[in-house]
C-alpha cells in the first residue's frame, strides 16, 4: 500500500483540536494525528513477522505433541501386548491351560490326580505359568455388571430428580454435591469401604440369613457397592444433561393437554431422552470396568470364577495393579499384563464408540 | 532498509507529480461473495472518491454488511466465505500478493453493526489499536485516546471513568466507543455498518455530525437503514437489492430522481 | 424448564381441569426419586463425616510436619504431603501449556481442519481409558523405554541381558584381582576375624574397581509419575480450554482483527484473557483429578517410605545455596500411603488412625480444589 503521511495537512488537526473542550490538564499541545498516523504506518517489521511465524510453529507443536502423547498410549500398549502373544505357543494359552485334574478319593480321604484337563486358571507366577484371562474377565464383568445394576436405576432417579423435580435452587445445591462426590479420590472410597463398611455389611448379611453364601468379607458385592458410589453421580449428571436437552416445548405441550407432571416425564421426556440416558448407562459401565483402586481394596483380589456375588474376585484392573510391580521386566507375566491392558483399552474404546453413536442419534432426534 | 545504490540516495529527486489516478480512490470491481453454496453478492462494482461519504442502503439481508466486510478483508475470517473480484484503494488491489493484511486493516477501519467493545477498560479499548501497532508511550496514547473520544462525541460522558469496564456503557455509548477505537488508529477509509442502529435520536444526531466532520479526513462508507440519515450525511448513495447493486449516484439524484423502479419503491417505502 | 414456566403451566391446567390430585403411583414414583437422590447425598455426608470424625483427632502439627517413624506406626505424613504436592505441581507445569496451546491450535489456527479433528478424536478416545492403563504406559514407556535408554546413552547402563553379561564379564577379572590383593593386604595387617575380613575385602574391592553404572532415569521417579499424570489430565485441559475459547464471541475477535492485530495479538490480548477463567477452572479440576489418582502412578515411582522429600545436593543460586526437590527419585504419596497402610502394613487395624488422618488430608485437598472450581465456574457463567 502506498503511504501518505501528508494525507492530513499538519495545521488542520491542531486547529480542530482547539475547538474541542480540553477536559484534562497536562496534555501535550503539539499532538497531531498526522504524526501518530506516520508512526502507525510502518510496514510490518521482519521481527514481528518472524515472531508471528515462530509462535504459530510453537502452538502447532503443542497440538502435535498432544496428539502424540495421546496416541502413543494406544500404540505402545498394543506393541507390548502383542509381545505377549509372541511369547506363548498359542493365543489359546490366554484362554485355558492344561493342568492336573484332581479328584477326591474317599478311600484314602485325599485328592488324587486322575489325568489332565483344560483349566481356566490365572496363576502367572507358578512354575508352569497359567495365563488364562477368563477369571480376570469374569471378575471385571461381574463387578461392572453388578455395579451397573445397582447404579443404573439410582443414577436415572437422580437425573430425573435434577432435571424434572428440583427447583433451580435445590438443583444448584445438589449438582455441585454430586460433583464433589465424583471428585473424591477412589482410594478414599476404597479405604472407607474396606475399613468401615465391609464388616457391618457382612454382619447384616449374616443377620438376614445369608451366612451360608457370604463367602469373604471382601467380595464382588462390596467392590460393586464401592464402584456404585463413583458411578451413580456420573450417571445422574449425564441423565440430567440428557433430559434437560429435551426441549421445553414438548413438556409444555404435554402439560398443556392436561397430562400430569409424571405422565409428562414418563411418556414424553424419558422416551425422547432415552438414547441420552442409554449413553449415560454405557459410560457408567465403562467407568466400572476401568475402576481400579476400589476393586483392588474391596473385592478380595482372588482370581477365581464364581457365580456367587459374595465371593472374592480379581478384576483385570486389579490384576495389573497388584502384579505389575513385582513382575519381571520383559517376562511373559509382565507382557501378559500389558496384553490385559490392551484388551481393556479395546473394550472401553468400543464402549465409547457405541455411546457416541447412541448420543449422536439422540442429538438428531431432539433437533427434529 | 534501503537497497538502493548510494547515489540514488544522494540525489533525491523531488517526488514525481502523481498523475491524476485513472480510477476512483476506492473502487470495487465485480465483487462476488459466496457463503459456502449460497451467493450473497453478485458482481458488485462501484467507486467512491476521497473525502466523501457513500451511503449503502437496501433491505435487510441484501449484502451490505458482506460488502463492507470485504473491503478490509475481515470477511476472510468467516469460515466458508469466498471472495471473487477485486477491491482497489488508490489503484492498488487489496488482495494483491504484497498487501499486508495488518497495514490494510489499520488503513481501512471498521465499525461493526453490533457494538463489540473488548471486555477491558474504556481507555484500554481505545488504546488497543495503538498498542498493537507499537505506539506505547503514555503521553501519545493519552492524547490519542482523548482525541478519539472527543471525535466520537463520547469524551464528556466518560472522561471521569476511563478506567471502568467498557461493558458498563450503554449500547449507544459502546457504539461510539467502537468508533473512537477505530479512529484511534488513524485510518484513511472508515467503514461503518449501521453505526446508529442502537442509538437514541440525540446520539444519532451526534454521530451524523461526526460523520460529516470526519469527511474532511476520511473516506467513509456507511451502511444505514434510515433514508433521512442517508440523505443528510452522504454525498453518494448506493442501493443494494438481493446481493446486487441497483443504483449508485449522487445522493440528491437518488432521492429526487431515481433511475430505477426498485429504488423509487424502496425510498418511498413501497417495498423492503 | 424454568420453575416459573412450569408453575404457570400447571396453575393454568388446574384452572382448566379443576383437579389437582396425582395418582398414587405417581406420588410413589416421585418419592422414590427424591429418596434416591437424598440417599446419594447422604452417602456423601456419611463419607465426609466419617473421615472428619475419625481423621480429625489425628491432625496435629507433628502429623503434618514429620516423617513416619517406628515402623510407620507413629510420626507424621509430611513426605507424603510434599510428594503429592510436587508431583501434581510438575504434572500441571507439563500438561497446562501443552493442553492450552493444543486447544488454541485447534480453535484459532486449524479451525475445524484436519489437525483439530485428529486432536478431538484422540481426546475423545482417551477420556474413557481406565486409569490403570496409564500406569502401564508410564512404566513401559517413560521408565523402561525413555528412562533406560537415557541411562544407556548417558551413563552406559546396560539395557538387555546380553549387555549386563558383557559388563559383568568385563568387571569379573578386575574384581578377582582386587579380591586377591585385599586378602593379601588383610594378611599383612593381621585381620583374621572372618566377618571383619569379609567386610574389609568387600570395601576394598568396591574401592579398587570402577563403579558399576548406576541407573538414574530408568527407575520409578517423581518426574515420570508427573509425566504420566500429565497425559491423564491432558484431555481435560484441552476440552476445558476449547470450551472457554469457543465461548469468546467471534465479534470480539473481528474487532481486534479489524484494527490490524496479528493473529497472535488477537489470541494473546483478547481471546486468552477472556478465556482465562474457563481455563483456570479446567486447570484446577485437572489438579484435583491428578491429586486423586493412584492407579496411574502405582509402578512409576511411589514408594512406601522415604524419610523426607527426595532432595538434590544444594544448588547454588548465587547468594545462597539450597537443596531442591529431586524429581528423579522415588517419593511418598498420600494416596499410596492410604492404600499401603490399609492393605500392606503389618498392623492395619492398629494404624487406622494414621490412615484416617491421611485420608482427611487428601480429601480436604481435593475438596478445596473442587469447590474452588465449582465456585469459579458459577461466577464465570453468571457473568457471561
Ligand atoms: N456467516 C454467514 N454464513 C452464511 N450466510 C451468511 C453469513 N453472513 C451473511 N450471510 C447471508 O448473506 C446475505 C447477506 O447478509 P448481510 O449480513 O451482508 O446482509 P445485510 O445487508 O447486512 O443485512 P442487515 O441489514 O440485516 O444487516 C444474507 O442472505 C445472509 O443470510
Ligand atoms: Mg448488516
Amino acid at each position: 500500500m502506498s503511504q501518505e503521511p501528508e494525507s492530513k495537512p499538519p495545521g488542520e488537526p491542531a486547529a480542530k483540536r482547539d475547538e474541542l473542550p480540553s477536559g484534562r490538564e497536562g496534555h501535550t499541545p503539539d499532538f497531531s494525528p498526522a504524526e501518530v498516523q506516520r508512526r502507525l504506518r510502518h510496514p510490518v517489521s521482519f521481527f514481528r513477522r518472524t515472531r508471528e511465524h515462530l509462535i504459530e510453529g510453537g502452538v502447532f507443536l503443542c497440538g502435535v505433541a498432544s496428539i502424540l502423547a495421546i496416541s502413543l498410549i494406544f500404540i505402545f500398549l498394543f506393541r507390548e501386548g502383542l509381545q505377549a502373544l509372541r511369547m506363548v505357543d498359542t493365543p489359546l494359552d490366554f484362554v485355558y491351560s492344561m493342568g492336573v485334574q484332581l479328584e477326591y478319593d474317599a478311600g484314602i480321604d485325599d485328592v488324587v490326580a486322575v489325568g489332565e484337563a483344560p483349566q481356566l486358571a490365572w496363576q502367572p507366577v507358578s512354575e508352569e505359568p497359567k495365563l488364562s484371562m477368563i477369571p480376570l474377565m469374569w471378575g471385571s464383568l461381574g463387578v461392572a455388571l453388578l455395579a451397573s445394576l445397582l447404579s443404573t436405576l439410582a443414577g436415572i432417579g437422580v437425573g430425573i430428580f435434577l432435571s424434572e423435580l428440583a427447583s433451580p435452587r435445590l438443583r444448584g445445591v445438589v449438582k455441585p454435591m454430586l460433583e464433589l462426590l465424583v471428585g473424591i479420590p477412589t482410594v478414599v472410597i476404597g479405604f472407607v469401604m474396606l475399613a468401615i463398611v465391609a464388616q457391618p455389611l457382612r454382619q447384616v448379611a449374616e443377620a438376614i440369613g445369608l451366612s451360608g453364601v457370604y463367602g469373604s468379607t471382601y467380595n464382588m458385592f462390596v467392590g460393586a457397592v464401592g464402584v456404585s458410589i463413583v458411578i451413580i453421580p456420573v450417571i445422574g449428571s449425564l441423565v440430567d444433561d440428557a433430559l434437560r436437552a429435551v426441549p421445553d416445548d414438548l413438556r409444555a405441550a404435554s402439560l398443556g393437554v392436561g397430562a400430569t407432571r409424571w405422565q409428562t416425564t414418563w411418556r414424553v421426556v424419558l422416551p425422547t431422552g432415552v438414547s441420552g440416558v442409554f449413553g449415560a448407562v454405557i459410560l457408567g459401565f465403562g467407568r466400572a470396568l476401568g475402576e481400579t483402586m476400589i476393586v483392588l481394596m474391596c473385592a478380595g483380589n482372588a482370581a477365581q470364577i464364581t457365580g456367587n456375588p459374595f465371593d472374592s474376585v480379581r478384576t483385570m484392573t486389579a490384576a495389573i495393579a497388584s502384579e505389575m510391580g513385582a513382575a519381571q521386566v520383559g517376562g511373559v507375566h509382565a507382557q501378559t499384563l500389558f496384553l490385559v491392558g490392551a484388551i481393556l483399552i479395546t473394550i472401553t474404546f468400543l464402549l465409547n464408540l457405541t455411546m457416541e453413536l447412541v448420543v449422536n442419534r439422540f442429538r438428531r432426534k431432539i433437533r427434529l | 532498509m534501503s537497497v538502493l545504490p548510494k547515489q540514488a540516495v544522494k540525489a533525491p529527486s523531488p517526488p514525481p507529480a502523481r498523475p491524476a489516478p485513472p480510477g476512483h480512490y476506492l473502487e470495487v470491481k465485480n465483487l462476488s461473495v459466496h457463503y459456502g453454496e449460497t451467493q450473497a453478492l453478485f458482481e458488485v462494482s462501484f467507486g467512491t472518491e476521497k473525502n466523501t461519504v457513500l451511503a449503502l442502503i437496501g433491505p435487510s439481508g441484501c449484502g451490505k454488511s458482506t460488502l463492507i466486510k470485504a473491503v478490509n478483508r475481515i470477511l476472510e475470517l468467516t469460515p466458508g466465505a469466498r471472495i471473487d473480484g477485486d477491491v482497489l484503494i488508490e489503484d492498488e488491489s487489496i488482495f494483491g500478493q504484497k498487501v499486508d493484511l495488518i497495514s490494510l486493516r489499520q488503513r481501512v477501519g471498521m465499525v461493526f453493526q453490533r457494538p463489540n467493545p473488548f471486555p477491558k477498560s474504556i481507555y484500554d479499548n481505545v488504546a488497543y489499536g495503538l498498542r498493537i501497532h507499537g505506539v506505547k508511550d503514555r503521553s501519545t496514547v493519552d492524547d490519542v485516546v482523548e482525541w478519539a473520544l472527543k471525535h466520537s462525541a463520547l469524551w464528556d460522558e466518560v472522561k471521569d471513568r476511563l478506567r471502568t469496564s467498557a461493558l458498563e456503557l450503554s449500547g449507544g455509548q459502546q457504539q461510539r466507543l467502537c468508533i473512537a477505537r477505530a479512529l484511534a488508529v488513524q485510518p484513511d477509509v472508515l467503514l461503518m455498518d449501521e453505526p446508529c442502529s442502537a442509538l437514541d435520536p440525540i446520539a444519532t444526531g451526534k454521530i451524523e455530525e461526526l460523520i460529516m466532520s470526519l469527511k474532511q479526513d476520511y473516506t467513509i462508507l456507511v451502511v444505514t437503514h434510515n433514508m433521512q440519515q442517508a440523505a443528510r450525511v452522504s454525498d453518494h448513495t448506493a442501493l443494494m437489492w438481493l446481493g446486487k447493486l441497483i443504483e449508485h449516484n449522487r445522493t440528491e439524484e437518488v432521492f429526487t430522481n431515481p433511475k430505477e423502479k426498485i429504488t423509487e419503491d424502496y425510498i418511498t417505502g413501497r417495498s423492503g | 424448564m424454568t420453575d416459573e414456566a412450569r408453575q404457570s403451566i400447571e396453575t393454568a391446567r388446574r384452572k382448566v381441569t379443576g383437579k389437582t390430585k396425582a395418582p398414587l403411583w405417581a406420588v410413589l414414583f416421585e418419592s422414590l426419586v427424591r429418596g434416591i437422590t437424598g440417599a446419594v447425598i447422604l452417602v456423601l455426608f456419611f463419607l465426609m463425616g466419617t473421615i472428619l470424625v475419625r481423621g480429625g483427632g489425628q491432625i496435629t502439627p507433628e502429623f503434618l510436619l514429620q516423617a513416619p517413624r517406628d515402623g510407620m506406626t507413629a510420626g507424621g505424613i509430611f513426605p507424603a504431603i510434599m510428594g503429592t504436592f510436587f508431583v501434581v505441581l510438575f504434572m500441571i507445569v507439563m500438561a497446562l501449556p501443552l493442553g492450552v496451546f493444543g486447544a488454541v491450535y485447534m480453535v484459532e489456527y486449524s479451525k475445524g481442519g484436519i489437525m483439530s479433528r485428529i486432536i478431538r478424536a484422540a481426546v475423545n478416545n482417551l477420556a474413557g481409558v481406565p486409569s490403570i492403563v496409564f500406569g502401564l504406559f508410564g512404566l513401559g514407556f517413560f521408565v523402561l523405554f525413555v528412562g533406560r535408554n537415557l541411562d544407556h546413552h548417558i551413563y552406559g547402563v546396560p539395557r538387555t541381558a546380553e549387555e549386563v553379561q558383557a559388563v559383568q564379564a568385563e568387571m569379573a577379572p578386575l574384581q578377582a584381582e582386587a579380591r586377591e590383593e585385599a586378602i593379601n593386604l588383610a594378611d599383612e595387617r593381621g585381620i583374621t576375624d572372618p566377618a571383619e575380613l569379609d567386610a574389609f575385602v568387600e570395601a576394598y574391592v568396591e574401592e579398587q574397581t570402577p563403579p558399576v553404572p548406576r541407573t538414574v532415569f530408568g527407575q520409578g521417579a517423581m518426574f515420570w509419575a508427573a509425566a504420566t499424570l500429565a497425559i491423564l489430565v491432558l484431555p481435560f485441559i484441552i476440552v476445558a480450554t476449547e470450551e472457554a475459547l469457543r465461548a469468546v464471541p467471534p465479534s470480539t475477535r473481528e474487532a481486534a482483527y479489524g484494527l490490524g492485530a496479528t493473529r497472535w495479538q488477537v489470541i494473546s490480548t483478547v481471546v486468552l484473557p477472556q478465556a482465562k477463567p474457563g481455563i483456570l477452572t479446567g486447570a484446577i479440576l485437572a489438579v484435583a483429578r491428578g491429586a486423586g489418582e493412584l492407579a496411574p502412578i502405582l509402578f512409576v515411582g511411589v514408594t512406601f517410605f522415604t524419610p523426607g522429600l527426595p532432595l538434590t545436593e544444594p544448588v547454588n543460586f548465587g547468594l545462597f545455596s539450597v537443596p531442591v526437590v529431586n524429581p528423579f527419585e522415588e517419593f511418598m504419596h498420600l494416596n499410596y500411603h492410604i492404600y499401603t497402610m490399609a492393605t500392606q502394613h503389618h498392623d492395619p487395624i492398629g494404624t487406622r488412625g494414621i490412615q484416617f488422618g491421611t485420608t482427611l488430608v487428601l480429601v480436604a485437598l481435593t475438596f478445596v480444589m473442587n469447590l474452588m472450581a465449582i465456585v469459579l465456574r458459577r461466577r464465570y457463567s453468571k457473568k457471561s
